[in-house]
């Protein structure tokens, strides 16, 4: 075998190259053509890196280690690719790569591009450094980088109030992020300070440092990757920044975290302990239903499509959570399931959610409009757009025969294998969980039901919906492209677990059967006597049954046209606004959830009869997150800051006695400690 | 190595640290620029006496820094300081000295206390460290307990004092350390001695509190 050091060390070298494209961008940023000159240069070497990324991925062998002799002194920078990160690179020089082909349409209608390419190339940079690092200082410098370059494209229009407050947002999450992973890395390290990941790896940590990792690396890639209550930057700063970008960061950034919380749970700490499953699962659970339940809420589509990352990404907490929970009880197989299924799901979830918001940022340039109140009646301004937007649709709304699908089939068959469990805390928490993801792979349908159905369908809202124009080609191939890529994912999905298996194996010592040997491009993740699913017959019989159908209507249907006054609901008003709307769609679900999931403040003004004024309708959602956890933080900060206020205005000489308080204090300490 | 020669040792260092207590203890500011030169000269003596115990010929030169510069150049400086702003005379206001210096007594007590385990090493090295600590808890105190810039400046270089006897005590110190001790101090003593002429420029005093009342603080504050 040719091995994968050639590979390994082009993708590497792509790092430098997107940094050089930023130094580039960052030169020549004001000129006219800097935009599709770097948005070329960082789709080539995205291509460049993804032909590596794959190459690795497709070529299971030893693993590629590479040490640089600078960073840390004794450590150095120590680079790796194996297995997972192989698989990580694909998913992000995917989305990358595609990216810079919207970008190369999209990017042309940037009001002040030089505050985006700079960053967009480092961006890409750091996220493939991240996954390349295998040594803590490396990987928190590279995770740094990516916080700090997607932060400065989240504030690139800084003009906006909420945009700078969303990324001053961004800014502290992304902090405290990276103080937990530091914490979490020097736990992992010890006292010896082995940083490299391989030392890590071979030193065996107590169950409490372990666990306080566990924790910690929760915390840390879990607040960029939007686990619920860390997720309350993630719907503002995504929106925020230009379309091709958010597309970045809610399809590709969050899956780097949960590289980070992988590789960190997975790989570094050890043996796991089975309530670490127990604790991801029910934490990916709670924030699949609330991501999606906000996703409902919302109508501004980016806003939407930034909450509904949220939900996806519990989605792949509860896989991996279930992971956790079966290799600490040795159930290697359903594992390997479990793991193949998160995975799975983070590979469908970055190619939908980028196709839809390139959906949005379509709908964006072409109307000039995010808010769905505003939209409507789009298929027929812009049919190519339509098409690629509801195939992401259906695709994110987990429909046969696309991607979304198969990667949900695979989680609940794992959670199907949970009666194997010996823990009764495991069995009793596992269904609850799979309850929370059907309800939210239920109310996902009915999200981008009312997604679509508002921004394309129906009577345009506004003058500009009316005069949308479809958007040009780049845009149109990037999304046909991810598109087509959901498609054949989702019917020819036994490749795709079979190139994981060397992954599982890797990481959970068992593989799920082989797939590619079953008749008929099926796959059964356990055995084909439990349960099958072949997407080649679905699809078949999607077409055949379509096709029959439509031959039918065709043949025995009148063609006679007909015209007719429209249902209107007995108000004979012919204002597009008196459509059925967002807000109207998501009426009775708010109705059933008001007052347990959001704090729904509702308040109607109705005009006594006779009065002449206009009646009005307020609502005001927050999202609990903000009232329960942030809200005593913040209170607890003010009043600590308050108290220590008064620090402030000390003499020279009160500090100083402070100071040498301190010392006798520590002294004593030190004294009186043995 | 006899023991004769650690006690002259300890002699030392531990006149040293009763220069310190007299540090504390005066109040009349030539006084306190008196006793810091006698400190300093019984700290050059000191390290001149680790010089000749450890064989190491570069603590002389060490010894001759000290002996100079702290026991003659920076004296005679201050001397000249405060005879320039004609407060070579005044009585300087010592908060509760009594309470100081049993403060002072209860950080020997603690820089003993500290050392202690040090004693398993080496019982010689934890006398010197038990001096040296508390001579430089004992200019820290002085610090903060002095009103005025000039005694708070001998507070500091009596801590540096303390500094150099830790080093010079334990081990013996590379000559390059030294010296770049020495100048640094040297550095402070000039930054010092420019901010309290501006001081006195400014307010016609070098009581630390007209800085406060300048900032617009509450008067009480002392």
């Amino acid at each position: 075998m040719p091995g994968i050091d050639l590979p390994a060390a082009t993708g590497l070298w792509c790092v430098p190259g997107f940094l050089c494209l930023a130094g580039v961008a960052a030169a020549v940023g004001q000129r006219k053509l800097a935009t599709p000159l770097i948005y070329g240069g960082s789709l080539a070497l995205a291509l460049v890196a993804l032909g590596a990324a794959l190459t690795c991925f497709l070529q299971p062998g030893p693993p590629w280690t590479l040490a640089l002799p600078i960073g840390l002194p004794g450590i150095g920078a120590r680079f790796r690719v194996d297995a997972l990160s192989a698989f990580f690179l694909v998913v992000v020089n995917l989305g990358a790569a595609i990216t810079s082909l919207y970008a190369l349409g999209y990017g042309r209608h940037e009001e002040a591009p030089a505050r985006v390419l700079p960053f967009y190339a480092a961006f890409l940079a750091g996220m493939n450094l991240v996954i390349f690092a295998d040594d803590a200082f490396t990987y928190l410098l590279a995770w740094e980088f990516m916080s700090l370059a997607s932060w400065a494209i989240v504030l690139a229009r800084h003009r906006d109030p909420a945009n700078s407050r969303a990324a001053f947002l961004y800014l502290v999450m992304a902090s405290f992020g990276t103080l937990c992973l530091l914490l979490g890395f020097g736990l992992l390290a010890g006292p010896a300070g082995g940083y490299a990941f391989e030392t890590i790896r071979r030193v065996s940590h107590t169950p409490f440092a372990a666990t306080l990792a566990v924790v910690l690396a929760l915390l840390g890639a879990g607040s960029k990757a939007g686990l619920v209550p860390l997720h309350v930057w993630l719907p503002l700063a995504h929106p925020a920044a230009p379309s091709h970008v958010s597309a970045l960061l809610s399809g590709v950034m969050t899956k780097v975290g949960v590289y980070g919380f992988t590789r960190i749970v997975l790989d570094l700490a050890g043996p796991p302990n089975p309530w670490f499953g127990l604790t991801v699962l029910t934490l990916g659970g709670i924030t699949a239903a609330i991501g999606v339940l906000y996703a409902l809420m919302q109508h501004d589509l980016k806003r939407l499509l930034a909450y509904h990352t949220v939900e996806n990404i519990g989605i792949i907490f509860i896989g991996l959570g279930l992971a956790l929970a079966f290799r600490a009880n040795g159930i290697k197989v359903a594992a390997a399931l479990a793991l193949t299924a998160a995975l799975f799901h983070v590979f469908n979830h970055s190619v939908f959610k980028s196709l839809l918001f390139f959906g949005a940022g379509a709908v964006l340039t072409a109307a000039g409009e995010r808010d769905m109140e505003r939209l409507g009646g789009l298929i027929h301004r812009m049919p190519q757009t339509t098409v690629a937007f509801l195939i992401g649709c259906a695709a994110i709304s987990a429909l046969p025969p696309l991607n979304g699908f198969v990667s949900e089939w695979l989680t609940f068959q794992a959670i199907l294998v949970s009666p194997d469990l010996p823990q009764w805390g495991l069995k009793l928490t596992v269904p609850a969980a799979g309850a929370l993801l059907a309800l939210s792979a239920a109310l996902a349908a009915a999200c981008f039901v009312k997604a679509f159905g508002v921004t394309f369908l129906g009577r345009p809202r506004s003058a500009a919906a009316k005069a949308a124009m479809e958007v040009d080609t780049f845009s149109l191939t990037a999304m046909f492209l991810l598109a087509a890529i959901c498609f054949l994912a989702g019917v020819l999905p036994g490749f795709v677990i079979d190139a994981l298996s060397p992954l599982t194996a890797m990481l959970t010592g068992g593989t799920m059967p082989h797939q590619a040997a079953l008749p008929w491009m099926s796959i059964a993740p356990i055995a084909e006597s439990r349960s099958s699913y072949n997407g080649l017959i679905i699809l078949t019989f999607l077409i055949a049954s379509g096709s029959v159908t439509a031959m039918a209507i065709h043949r025995f249907a009148t063609r006679a046209t007909r015209r007719s006054a429209i249902w209107d609901c007995g108000f004979p008003l012919d204002a597009p606004q008196t459509q059925y709307g967002s807000a109207s769609f998501s009426m009775p679900i708010r109705r059933v959830f008001g007052t347990v999931v959001f704090s729904v403040f509702e308040r109607v003004d109705m005009p006594r009869p006779g009065e002449l004024r206009a009646g009005s309708f307020r609502m005001r959602i927050i999202d609990p997150a903000w009232r329960l956890a942030y809200g005593p933080i913040a209170r607890g900060v003010a009043s600590i800051s308050l108290i220590l206020n008064q620090l402030q205005f000390l003499t020279i000489r009160r500090y100083l006695t402070l100071v040498v308080c301190t010392l006798i204090a520590l002294l004593l300490l030190v004294a009186t400690w043995r | 190595m006899s023991k004769l020669w650690f006690d002259v040792a300890h002699l030392l260092a531990g006149g040293m640290l009763v220069l310190s207590f007299a540090l504390l203890y005066q109040d009349r500011i030539a006084a306190v620029i008196n006793v810091f030169a006698l400190q300093a000269v019984a700290l050059s003596l000191s390290v001149a006496w680790q010089a000749l115990v450890q064989g190491a010929p570069h603590l002389m030169v060490t010894a001759a820094i000290a002996l100079i510069v702290k026991g003659f150049v920076i004296p005679t400086a201050l001397h000249h300081i405060i005879r320039r702003m004609q407060i070579h005379r005044e009585v300087e206001e010592v908060i509760g000295s009594g309470l100081t210096m049993l403060t002072g007594l209860g950080l020997v007590a603690l820089s003993i206390l500290l050392v202690q385990p040090v004693g398993e090493v080496s019982i010689y090295v934890r006398e010197d460290l038990a001096f040296a600590l508390a001579v430089i808890l004992l200019g820290l105190l002085m610090m903060i307990t002095r009103r005025n810039a000039v005694t708070q400046v001998v507070g500091f270089m009596s801590l540096e004092n303390g500094l150099v006897l830790a080093a010079t005590g334990a081990k013996g110190m590379p000559l390059v350390v030294e010296i770049s001790v020495a100048f640094s101090i040297l550095i402070a003593f000039i930054v010092f001695g420019i901010f309290v002429f501006r001081i006195r420029e400014r307010f016609d005093t070098v009581d630390v509190r007209a800085l406060d009342r300048f900032r617009g603080e509450r008067r009480d504050v002392s």
